[in-house]
């Protein structure tokens, strides 16, 4: 079910003077006199119209991502030994591997996981923050969309820091072969932990903002 | 200096919206960009408290019994939920096995706790130290809890093991899946607007 707008709702909470707690969502008036921290009255926390730094902030986070992702992709995330034979596997060498022994489902679910979600997080928040920066007014809706995506499917490229942690537990003491983490792992895991931070940095207002300004000098 | 409640901005586009009673089963969604309102949750504090217990005494399940347990040449590994952290932490940097730590089953953990501490003391009508606290750090801690995630990648190592030996699942991984089940549950039995609502009228 969706709201219907009425005749109250004109506007953004900002163009009105008002905070939107971030936490608890309570609308505070902003004080006449410019205040540095203002906190929520109910939550007690801080209070912005946009995020703070939103967009220095968020590419800091996507250039340190996309730096690591190269380490992520070249060095072992598993150093597999048996019977005295050492053997490093990256996430695309793991990918190969379960595709070779037909486990399909799985190989693509490794691979979107770990390679196609990254890079298309990477490329998602790279584009919004050109738009953003350029106030471009080019499909508002369609990039809140890309966006909301972004923020729900980073988490799920975690799966591989998993998967090596569950390696690394059952397969040990040689029964049958030890299974070790590689230092691709880190950076992988680097790599996520970024980019689910730039897509919290990212500040979806600004893509509307741009929107806004020519409403806001209409009816001011 | 607050407003009282008639409006609530939208959280991903600021467009003010009216606040109405929804149908039941009903989400409320920004008529400019389709993000989430606010949600129709009837009983909001009893059912997130009821699940929020469960959660923790599936959480202390989880980490008691044996998680998985791998069978070759006659001999047995038994793991336990948090085995794959220690040897981790052996092998890597600290920071990756806390990070594994962190999201598999301490925030998980401190959401529940924090949602037992808050909603508990709102039940019994006492204001204990600290929950608005507590539950405003549930509520940031929230994306960082990937309980699903880690169940998916238990079934990937099991996939990828399955030919080399047999794995025995233990009751822990039981407990687990339905620990993935009653996080997924709290999103349509919390409503964080009424509870904040309820705690500072
Ligand atoms: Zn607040
Ligand atoms: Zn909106």
């Amino acid at each position: 079910m969706t709201l219907s707008s009425d005749g109250l709702n004109k506007g953004t909470a900002a163009a009105h003077g008002l905070y939107n707690c971030h936490i608890c969502g309570l609308l505070v008036r902003r004080p006449k006199i410019p205040a540095s921290h203002v906190h929520c009255p109910r939550c007690g926390g801080r209070l912005h119209l946009r995020k703070p730094n939103s967009i220095s902030r968020t590419w800091a986070c996507v250039i340190a991502a996309m730096i690591f992702y190269i380490p992520a992709n070249l060095l072992p995330v598993t150093v597999t030994t048996y019977l005295g034979r050492s053997q490093a596997d990256t996430i695309m060498s793991g990918v190969i591997y379960f595709m070779k022994s037909g486990s399909w489902g799985i190989a693509g679910i490794i691979f979107v996981a770990s390679i196609v979600v990254p890079i298309a997080k990477l490329m998602v928040l790279s584009g919004l923050m050109f738009s953003v920066q350029r106030r471009s007014r080019w499909r508002p809706l369609e990039r809140a969309h890309l966006y909301r995506l972004t923020e729900t499917i980073g988490r799920w490229s975690m799966l591989d820091v998993f998967v090596v942690t569950v390696l690394v537990a059952l397969v040990r003491l040689g029964y049958l072969s030890t299974i070790e983490a590689g230092p691709g792992v880190v950076y992988f895991a680097a790599v996520v932990v970024l980019t689910m931070i730039a897509a919290m940095t990212f500040d979806p207002r600004l893509i509307w903002d741009a929107l806004e300004k020519n409403d806001e000098s209409i009816t001011d | 200096m607050a407003m009282s409640q008639p409006l609530i901005a939208c959280h991903d586009c600021d467009l003010l919206h009216q606040v109405k009673a929804l149908p039941p089963k009903c989400t409320a969604r920004c008529t400019r960009c389709g993000a989430l309102l606010y949600v129709h949750a009837p009983d909001t504090l009893d059912r997130t408290l009821a699940i929020a217990i469960t959660g923790l005494v599936l959480m202390l399940l989880a980490n008691i019994y044996p998680f998985l347990s791998l069978e070759s040449q006659g001999t047995i590994l038994e793991t336990t939920l948090i085995t794959g952290v220690i040897i981790l932490s052996q092998q890597s940097p600290l920071g990756l096995a806390i990070l594994v730590l962190l999201t598999s089953m301490l925030v998980p953990c401190m959401f529940l706790f924090a949602l037992l501490y808050t909603l508990g003391s709102m039940k019994i009508g006492k204001s204990l130290p600290a929950r608005k606290r507590l539950f405003r750090i549930a509520l940031t801690l929230r994306p960082w809890s990937m309980t699903e995630v880690f169940l998916l990648g238990i079934l990937v190592s099991v996939v990828k093991l399955s030919k080399l030996a047999s794995i025995i699942p233990g009751t822990a991984l039981f407990a687990f899946l339905a620990l993935v089940f009653v996080l997924a549950a709290i999103n349509t039995t919390l409503d964080p607007h009424v509870i904040w609502e309820k705690m500072d009228p």
